[in-house]
């Protein structure tokens, strides 16, 4: 949804009413459920099955799910799968470019800080590293919505873009969005980065390799990066859920329609059947991740086995 | 006798090394008194308000958005009310919910990593396998699902659930029972290895009850790696709080915490962008101190850090 005008403040301005007349209906139809009498709200409790007991709830939503079938969304009155699965495409977008961004710069800054340790430009990217870790996600959102936004006009504060417009045209509202997800992630990385290569320069093999002659970069490259890489995968595949946690706050702060925004505005709007399935999907992703992380072991060190890994 | 000498020798020496190694390390030194610093001003929060004379509750409509001045040292927000003074309260709740909450999930951690550590088997696997299940849940989305969870219909009595300190209650509790898993994890993994030591087969020989073997002979050779984890797990409850409560799900107003005075600013970001500036930068500020002091004691703590 690209919002009309031109003026940077504006538009801003204009995202806030779409957001907040949003709401208000939604509170409309939760208020008459709450109210518990009537026969209006008697219907509706019937419509959503809110008669029956928790367990025969959970039992009909369980057998209907096992069957495909997760219900209809309250607030959009379509089926569930229909309004998720554009939106999982819009935060595999948003998390692909971020995760790719933040492991493509975090990898040489870990290697840079690893061969130089205790050195300012160590201390330099510590600090950079520190920052990321702990600077408030949603803040760092609305310090970029103010400067880029609201103060140089350069880029959107938020939205998606109209869906018929060009990938290019979108790409603007993706800037800002992948910037706040990638300074979080890209930080911690860093410092797995760092951590696992210092761990790895440690090593008698590296001693053996400067040794026998190898130049530096191929010492570092080949035997270096080749054995931090393995620890470094499982991080990252471990990582996802916080990845998911941080999708959740920067889609929720620009408007972006993924996921994230999909869970936080069902939870606060009851749209219980969304939330469920949102939950459950970001669960998988953790799990798959997990899932990922065992098998990134045991493709990247031969003598990691799956037995080995069941012994421990 | 020697070998009592032996081992209680380089205990106390040790205890110097984790005292100047920490001392050494600037960063943490640094963080240290930029966080005394920020807990005594925000004790002083009172002292402040009626020397200044201003106040970070009341609401002044003729006052609003007043840029910063004598009496009011960061201006005045949406409302009339003081940002300095305000920023103070928000410190006592966001510095009191990280500490509590991070302590109680310190706790929780402590107790399932010990008795899964300790007792091995069928209990050691249901525990961590439960732990496994916690760590797979979102945190973000679960934490806003236990926030937004009527409590009357839970059966808590109408006035607690709706009392003034409920949402502060509510948000160290959700966070502590979500928050667990690293200390959990540490902890058998440090028990797992201080088990075996002869003092704990000496004390199972003697006929110690399992409890205090683990509490007086294991917890405190354990200490170290929770101390470090609490540390740094303060600095991301308060970064959770913050989250929360600029939702909208954590404290409630009109009590002042670092997130909600956020919740109207972004609202409010082309009018006084300054009132979305303050709150941030002291979260970040404080994240960053507990950060740098956590890592500091892990380095000071961490015997294999001598090896740089």
């Amino acid at each position: 949804m690209r919002l009309i005008g031109v003026d940077p403040g504006l538009r801003f301005t204009g995202w806030g009413i779409v957001d907040a007349e949003d709401n208000r209906l939604r509170h409309v139809a939760n208020g008459v459920i709450r109210s518990g009498s009537g026969e209006l709200a008697q219907r509706l409790k019937r419509l959503h099955g809110l008669d029956l007991p928790l367990w025969e709830r959970y039992g009909n939503w369980l057998g209907a799910a096992l069957g495909g079938d997760f219900g209809y969304s309250r607030t959009y009155n379509r089926p569930v799968m229909d309004i998720l699965l554009p939106r999982l495409g819009n935060t595999v977008i948003l998390l692909g470019l971020s995760s790719l961004l933040a492991i493509l710069i975090a990898i040489p800054l870990g290697v840079i800080a690893a061969t130089r340790p205790q050195s300012p430009l160590d201390g330099a990217i510590n600090l950079f590293c520190f920052a990321g870790i702990s600077v408030p996600p949603f803040w760092l959102a609305l310090v970029f919505i103010l400067v880029f936004a609201v103060s140089l006009g350069w880029l959107p504060a938020g939205g998606m873009g109209a869906p018929g417009e060009s990938l290019f045209a979108r790409l603007e509202f993706l800037v800002l969005p992948v910037v706040t997800l990638t300074i979080a992630s890209m930080a911690s990385y860093t410092r797995f980065a760092r951590a696992a290569m210092i761990e790895v320069l440690r090593q008698d093999y590296i001693r053996t390799a400067r040794a026998k002659g190898l130049s530096g970069r191929r010492t570092l490259f080949g035997h270096g990066l080749r054995n931090a890489m393995l620890p470094l995968t499982t991080i990252i595949a471990l990582d996802f859920g916080s990845l998911f946690s941080g999708a959740l706050i920067t889609e929720t702060m620009f408007g972006y329609l993924g996921m994230g925004k999909l869970i936080y505005d069902s939870i606060l709007g009851n749209d219980f059947n969304v939330a469920l399935v949102g939950l459950l999907l970001a669960t998988l992703v953790v799990l798959i991740g997990n899932f990922l992380a065992d098998i990134a072991y045991a493709v990247l060190d031969p003598r990691i086995s799956f037995r080995t890994l069941e012994a421990a | 006798m020697t070998a009592i000498d032996a081992d209680t020798a380089p205990e106390i020496a040790g205890k110097h090394l984790y005292w100047s190694r920490l001392r050494a390390n600037r960063a943490a030194m640094a963080s240290a008194a930029v966080l005394a610093t920020i807990v005594l001003l925000s004790l002083l929060a009172p002292v402040f308000e009626s020397l200044l004379g201003v106040s970070a509750t009341r609401t002044d409509l003729f006052n609003q958005y007043a840029p910063p001045d004598a009496a009011h040292w960061l201006g005045t927000d949406e409302a009339g009310r003081d940002v300095f003074t305000r920023l103070l309260y928000g410190g006592r709740i966001s510095l009191l919910v990280g500490l509590v909450a991070a302590v109680g999930a310190a706790v929780i951690g402590t107790t399932i990593g010990l008795i899964a550590g300790y007792h091995g088997g069928w209990l050691d696997s249901v525990l961590m396998r439960s732990t496994d299940g916690v760590i797979a849940l979102p945190l973000l989305p679960l934490l806003i699902v236990l926030a937004a969870i009527d409590l009357t219909k839970l059966g808590v009595p109408d006035g607690l659930a709706n009392s003034e300190m409920a949402s502060l209650y509510r948000i160290v509790f959700i966070i502590a029972i979500v928050g667990w898993t690293t200390v959990a994890r540490l902890v058998r993994a440090a028990t797992l290895s201080v088990r075996t030591r002869e003092f704990v087969r000496a004390a199972e020989a003697m006929g110690a009850r399992s409890s205090v073997i683990m509490l007086r002979h294991i917890l405190p050779n354990v200490v170290s790696p929770i101390v470090v984890a609490t540390t740094l797990s303060i600095g991301s409850v308060i970064l959770l709080e913050s989250v929360l409560s600029f939702l909208g799900l954590g404290i409630q107003p009109p009590v002042p915490s670092w997130g909600n005075m956020l919740t109207n600013a972004q609202e409010l970001a082309t009018r006084a962008p300054a009132l979305a500036i303050w709150p941030g930068a002291i979260i970040f500020m404080t994240v960053m101190a507990f950060n740098f002091l956590g890592d500091g004691l892990q380095d000071a703590l961490d015997p294999r850090a001598t090896r740089r």
